[in-house]
């Protein structure tokens, strides 16, 4: 029951790994994370950080949305853009789970190994 | 325990993952070799692996499919890069789409796999994986990634310690 559970946080957790990658590899979406750790800030405040449009800082915080890196809230007629270490450190528990994964391939290896091999001695 | 050591490389993205077994160097090597074998620890006992292309020979494909309790499928791929009966074994793996496509926008791994018999009877078993590597796929899209993802890694490291020592 551990392991199904393992495999399927593995499968999602992979897509989402992904996105968290693909999210972080643009400078100003670091930045923008950078920013919403330390505090909220408005998307209009944001767009005002940068050289680019409104709608290109709104799509950007969008991408850091869907890869779960900030949340977004609305407080009156402003979007507020904050993010937790939380989110931001679970990109780093990659290879946690890779370790994880080949340590349970490993282990059942053995376990099939050995059974060959007793077959072959009896 | 199989496992002696484990070293993971978070600038590389890899893992070197070393094991021991007491056995023959053949049978080890037909952990790999036989489809039947492989898919009895490839997937977790919930989810079996069930290969249905097998080719272990350099450019050889492999496809299989795990299934979930309530008979989901997952189909996975590898290719061969490269073999060397009885020691060394080098693979790209990834996953598919339900129609057993690979599916580029999911992360590939390489591995390297390599069989020593370290004393007569007792084979050392060295993996070396790098996660997610998109090497294999030949495009230069794709190679940039790569470098996207150790710079990402980086990044996530550089932007935890500013904000742990701004909060300090």
């Amino acid at each position: 029951m551990l392991t199904y559970n393992k495999m399927v946080v593995q499968m999602s957790e992979s897509e989402q790994t992904d996105l968290v990658f693909r999210a972080l590899a643009d400078s100003t979406r670091r930045d923008i994370v950078a920013r919403a750790l330390k505090a909220e800030h408005s998307v209009s405040a944001l767009a005002s950080s940068y050289a680019m449009s409104f709608a290109a800082v709104q799509r950007h915080v969008a991408v850091l949305e869907r890869a779960g890196l900030v949340t977004k809230h609305r407080s009156g007629r402003e979007q507020l853009v904050s993010s937790s270490i939380e989110s931001v450190r679970g990109a780093k528990e990659l290879l946690d789970r890779y370790e994880e994964m080949w340590r349970d391939r490993i282990d059942r290896f053995g376990e099939v190994l050995a059974e060959t091999t007793r077959g072959e001695q009896a | 325990m199989s496992v002696i050591s484990v070293e993971k490389n978070p600038e590389s993205l890899s893992l070197t993952m070393v094991a021991e077994f007491q056995a023959s160097v053949g049978s080890v090597w037909r952990m790999w070799d036989d489809p039947r074998l492989l898919e009895r620890w490839w997937g977790p006992p919930t989810y079996p692996a069930t290969f249905v292309d097998h080719e272990l020979a350099p450019d050889g494909r492999m496809t299989y499919y795990m299934t979930s309790p309530e008979g989901e499928k997952y189909h996975g791929w590898w290719r061969i890069v490269s073999v060397d009966e009885p020691r060394e074994i080098e693979f790209a793996d990834g996953f598919s789409d339900d129609s057993g496509v690979p599916d580029e926008s999911m992360p590939t791994t390489s591995t390297r796999v390599s069989m020593d018999e370290v004393s007569p009877g007792l084979i050392r078993m060295t993996l070396i994986s790098v996660f997610p590597s998109l090497e294999a796929m030949e495009q230069l899209e794709a190679m940039g990634m790569v470098e996207g993802y150790t710079e990402a890694i980086s990044q996530i490291d550089a932007l935890l310690e500013e904000v742990s020592s701004a909060n300090s």
